[in-house]
């Protein structure tokens, strides 16, 4: 297909030697999409919008701010008051972070209630975990810059992670600062990385894209499309209704930026870093919090940390852990209840996270740990094999079970 | 849609619930007040800011910096340029260095930072008892529930309990984290003469004082209010239209 001609000879000079024009028009206008998405599905693009609110309101703040030791925290409360609007941009660029994390496991959760990372998109599913894991280091150095006492103690406590890798922890450790000591190598490096990854992460949200341009998106029901009755061109239809949702979106994002702007940070990070004090509880921001409770669970620093990076790379093998072939959660009724388990136990891990490891936070912390690890590679694998799904319609066009029509679509999910 | 909103409801509710003080075992929650600067509308009482400032200057800037503040900064409580030179005026800041190399001292000018009280943290805590009296530019930001923390503190210094061996130099105030506080109690009443003739109460000092402080961590507060509210009263707007623009879209789809 290609795009109609363009009455601009300009626009048909340039399409005929470098098809960009009819390339767009593929991709944003003829790109047919399920017609029966959901709201769930506003995610993505919501998250794509996010990015941009990031890197533009990160690179207005980069002209502004001084990454060294003695002159951070200064630099971003001159930004805070001196600055024309820069407290808007900062506010922005710090509540931005806290909406890309929650739009994103939004999304993320979808895709796991909908078998959205099944055949033919394990690819695409693997592309947004690295996408996530790029998301937590950048999110991580940027926290680092205002150099505020939680800002130091964080990186202290992140980087020495480290040090449990046998035999060369201690020197990785050491390169990573810079030094002997988190300090201003330390920062410099971090805002260097800061301003780079995201550039990193927009590369491979276009190859999360052109993945998910191959087959087109997943839908509520989880078969495939049959035919043009089954589909409906992305614009405008979507278009308009990612625009409403995101109208949505900056409703709540703006209500945190103007009226509740540190309701995500810390009180301690506006006190400058100070090496001789540690804060009574380090914690790190709300969106890390859940690997953080499964890090401190396990008794032992080597295991910990190698569980919690392995809670995340574990997500990478869901497609092959994941031995059913329905994939939407509306016709596995019992893999829909573990489902919710699921997200409770991310849930109480976050609150564990967030509190000291005392009492039964402990006890309850390795019971949240524990099941995050069971549900991943125990119940998901053996729920394919036991459970017995529903009916799936004959289309998306008939969605209504037991049409005569009706047969197991699963079959026809065969993996080549 | 109503599934999305109780999504984020419960997810902003365990955000909450995580942002919650992490041990109770440390201070006493302080009792919330009521401040003219909280809420969507809040605004700084014009009068407060100038007696919390009055406040500041006469009795914690004996040791408290705020080094974010400069003296130009003032006009936002109100005062004329005029008044701000003469505060300003008040100071003998260090300069230099000048032509023939050497510092040398002349008066305030509204550029200037606010003057420390001591020359570095070594002097401070030689002074204090060996105690650093932290500055307070951010200090309403830099502490749970803030405002009420510190009015709290202000008002809330009371004989110690039997059970409670103060350490030497140390008084007993249930709000400060390990009830122990190297600061005495800094307000008394009629410490200050309001040029308003507002009676200066330890409870009137210690709120104006606060609303001073919330000003000075803060001083953009009034600016974001009013333009969060012209914001979502535009993106309310925005999003019934494009909802409209939505359903009008969609109608032929079945």
């Amino acid at each position: 297909m290609s795009a109609p001609q363009s009455q601009n000879a300009l626009i048909r000079w340039i399409d005929h030697r470098m098809p960009i024009f009819t390339f767009m028009h593929h991709e944003l206008h003829e790109y047919p999409a399920p017609k029966n998405l959901s709201y769930w599905w506003n995610f993505g693009s919501l998250a794509g919008i996010v990015l941009v609110i990031m890197i533009v309101t990160g690179i207005w703040l980069a002209m502004h701010y001084t990454p060294h030791v003695d002159y951070a925290f200064q630099s971003v409360e001159r930004i805070m008051r001196d600055v024309n609007y820069g407290w808007l941009i900062r506010y922005l660029h710090m509540n931005g972070a806290s909406m890309f994390f929650l739009v994103v496991y939004i999304h993320l959760f979808r895709g796991m209630y909908y078998g959205s990372y099944k055949y033919p998109r394990e690819l695409l599913w693997i592309l947004g975990v690295v996408i996530l894991l790029l998301m937590m280091a950048t999110a991580f150095m940027g926290y680092v810059l205002p150099w505020g006492q939680m800002s130091f103690w964080g990186a202290t406590v992140i980087t020495n992670l480290f040090s449990a890798i046998p035999l060369f922890g201690d020197p990785i450790v050491t390169w990573l600062w810079g030094g002997f000591s988190v300090d201003n190598a330390t920062l410099n490096r971090f805002f260097s990385l800061h301003y780079l990854l995201p550039f990193l992460i927009v590369g491979v949200v276009f190859l999360h894209l052109w993945a998910l341009h191959r087959f087109g998106s997943n839908n509520p029901i989880g078969i495939d499309t049959k035919g043009p009755q089954d589909s409906i061109p992305f614009h405008p239809y979507y278009t308009i209704k990612d625009a409403f949702g995101t109208g949505v979106f900056l409703l709540v994002f703006a209500g945190f930026v103007f009226f509740a702007p540190n309701f995500f940070g810390e009180p301690d990070n506006y006190i400058p870093a100070n090496p001789l004090v540690t804060p009574a509880h380090i914690v790190p921001e709300w969106y890390l919090l859940p690997f953080y409770a499964i890090l401190r669970a396990i008794p032992d620093k080597l295991t910990g940390v190698i569980a919690m990076f392995g809670s995340i790379l574990l997500l990478m093998a869901l497609p092959w852990l994941d031995t059913s072939r329905v994939r939407s959660a509306t016709y596995r009724p019992i893999y829909k209840q573990f489902f919710w388990v699921f997200v409770v136990d991310c849930l109480v891990l976050g609150y564990i996270g967030a509190n000291p490891p005392e009492g039964w936070f402990i006890v309850i912390g390795r019971i949240a740990t524990a099941y995050y690890f069971i549900h991943l590679l125990i119940i998901i694998p053996l729920l394919g094999k036991l459970e017995r799904p529903l009916e799936l319609p004959a289309s998306i066009s008939t969605p209504v079970i037991g049409s005569g029509a009706a047969q197991p679509q699963a079959a026809r999910m065969e993996k080549p | 849609m109503r599934k999305i909103v109780l999504t984020a409801l419960a997810v902003a509710a365990a955000c909450f619930a995580g942002s919650l003080p992490a041990s109770s075992s440390e201070a006493i929650k302080p009792p919330s007040q009521s401040w003219g600067f909280g809420g969507i509308f809040g605004t700084f009482d014009r009068a407060a800011l100038q007696r919390g400032f009055h406040v500041y200057k006469d009795v914690c800037a004996a040791c408290h910096s705020m080094n974010l503040l400069a003296y130009r900064n003032l006009r936002a409580l109100g005062f004329s340029e005029d008044e701000v030179k003469g505060i300003a005026a008040e100071y003998e800041v260090t300069d230099g260095p000048n032509d023939e190399g050497n510092m040398f001292q002349r008066a305030g000018r509204p550029s200037d930072r606010f003057k420390a009280p001591f020359a570095n943290e070594k002097a401070a805590r030689a002074a204090n008892n060996g105690a650093f009296p932290p500055d307070l530019s951010l200090m309403i930001k830099a502490r749970p529930s803030g405002a009420n923390y510190v009015h709290a503190l202000l008002t809330g210094y009371e004989p110690p309990p039997p059970s409670v061996k103060l350490m030497e130099g140390m008084n007993y105030n249930k709000f400060f984290p390990g009830g122990q506080i190297a600061m005495a109690p800094p307000l008394n009443a009629d410490a200050v003469t309001f040029g308003d003739g507002t009676p200066a109460t330890v409870a009137q000092m210690s709120k104006d004082v606060v609303t001073f402080l919330a000003w000075a961590a803060e001083p953009e507060l009034e600016v974001r209010k009013q333009m969060g509210v012209k914001v979502i009263l535009f993106l309310i707007v925005l999003t019934i239209m494009l909802y409209a623009a939505k359903r009008r879209t969609w109608a032929g789809v079945h």
